[in-house]
């Protein structure tokens, strides 16, 4: 049995990781308020502008922009979501799994997949993994998200498929579902897909300034643009969320320890009491 | 056909406006229009400029960034990167955004990477404190 001072210690030290884990626990829910807002009030936007995509598209022929155009099946670039820092339960090995599994996968039959990684845990994950490049890596920049970091990649994507480097581009990230479950999401960014409009839905000729074409070419960049943002926001509250109910879980399991030591540390403390008892009534008894 | 339009301006971070108007008036890339009730179906794109709406006989002003404006059945969605109502802007701020893009500009010749982009934020700059000089300004 561990000495009484060794118990002692141990149980200090796990007070001090409960309070730490305690604090991170507060500070991701915080964090998460402020993700979550940012989520929801993106969502406006996001809809709306998927709503006049969808419009245009229905009054669109395929193959009016490159953006549109199914090509050949050359190389894919797959957009990965990670965050920069771990201690946030299986965040970011979910997601750079889902990833792997996607491109080993192959179930489009591309020629082969380059990976952009955002975030520095899904760097770590899949860097020294055989058969996977590794084309861009952004760290630290999930700390505040803002429209101008989505635009930058966005443009960036869109260049590189407009120069067919790519014949298709995919996001994959942990969509935000709430504060105790994300989902890990793929969703094809290029070519984009138009949308489904259901049948019956009255379909107006718009009146297009300047041309048909020119709003066509800011707009798909543009949805581009809004994807990786909405889904850079979801994953930074998908972050925040995960992070909470792990330390969540990091300090229950601690107070749990602590109980146990606490028991322990009682009983031998209870042993040792006994023991000294002993030894004076038997040192008492032979005096007699 | 309704006698107001349902006016929606969005960004990428919120929800800026929802409301009934009467009449609309917009930066288009190809010239400045106005939407009434009963407009035709409308896509167009916007540049940096000031939109601006009229309720009843108030009129308010916002400064937008680029964007696109969407017209269809008297709903009227304005989608821009950034929007900001008369009432909200900093006019220090935006002297101050004039100024660094003016001098900015002064060094940088025509040929260099960023000198669209200052001209694009000298832009916005004079369009922001054009619209807080119509704080409360009614009836233009």
């Amino acid at each position: 049995m561990p000495s009484l001072k060794s118990i002692k210690k141990r149980i200090g030290s796990v007070k001090n990781t409960r309070q730490i884990t305690k604090a991170m626990k507060m500070v991701s829910a915080a964090k998460l308020r402020r993700a979550q807002d940012a989520v929801v009030s993106a969502r406006p936007y996001a809809r709306k502008l998927q709503e006049v995509l969808s419009s245009l598209a229905l009054r669109e022929e395929a193959g009016v922009h490159p953006l549109l155009m199914e090509r050949g099946k050359g190389r894919a670039l797959v957009v990965l979501l990670t965050a920069d820092r771990g201690l946030c339960g299986g965040f970011n090995a979910n997601v750079s799994k889902a990833a792997e599994r996607f491109i080993r996968a192959n179930d489009q039959g591309y020629e082969g997949y380059d990976l952009m990684i955002i975030g520095r845990k899904g760097r770590d994950y899949l860097k020294n993994r055989p058969g996977l490049t590794l084309s861009k890596v952004y760290e630290n920049i999930t700390g505040s998200i803002n429209y101008a970091t989505a635009r930058l990649i966005g443009e960036e994507v869109v260049a590189a498929y407009e120069a067919e480097r790519y014949d298709a581009v995919y996001l994959i990230f942990n969509a935000f579902r709430s504060a105790i479950s994300q989902e890990v999401t793929v969703d094809q960014l290029l070519p984009i897909v138009p949308m489904q409009v259901e049948e019956g839905e009255h379909v107006a000729t718009y009146l297009y300034e300047p041309g048909r074409g020119e709003v066509l070419a800011q707009i798909l960049p543009k949805n581009v643009e809004v994807q990786i943002f909405r889904g850079l926001l979801e994953s930074v509250a998908s972050e925040h969320g995960a992070r909470m109910s792990a330390m969540d879980s990091a300090s229950k399991n601690a107070s749990e320890m602590i109980g146990k030591l606490t028991l322990q540390y009682n009983r031998a403390r209870q042993a040792a009491i006994t023991k000294e008892l002993m030894e004076i009534i038997s040192g008492a008894e032979s005096i007699k | 056909m309704s006698e107001k339009l349902n006016l929606q301006m969005v960004t990428p971070y919120k929800k800026v406006l929802a409301e009934e108007v009467d009449e609309i008036t917009a930066p288009g890339t190809v010239g400045e229009f106005g939407v009434l009730p009963g407009h035709t179906p409308l896509l167009t794109t916007l540049k940096i400029g000031e939109l601006s709406y009229r309720k009843g006989t108030e009129v308010f002003h916002v400064a937008v960034n680029w964007g696109y404006v969407e017209v269809e059945d008297d709903n009227v969605s304005v989608l821009v990167e950034t929007a900001e109502p008369a009432d909200e802007i900093d006019l220090e701020r935006a002297r101050a955004a004039l100024g660094r893009a003016e001098e900015a500009l002064r060094q940088l010749s025509p040929e260099d990477k960023d000198f669209l982009a200052m001209q694009a934020a000298l832009e916005r700059a004079l369009i922001r404190i054009q619209v807080a000089g119509r704080k409360g300004g009614q009836g233009h």
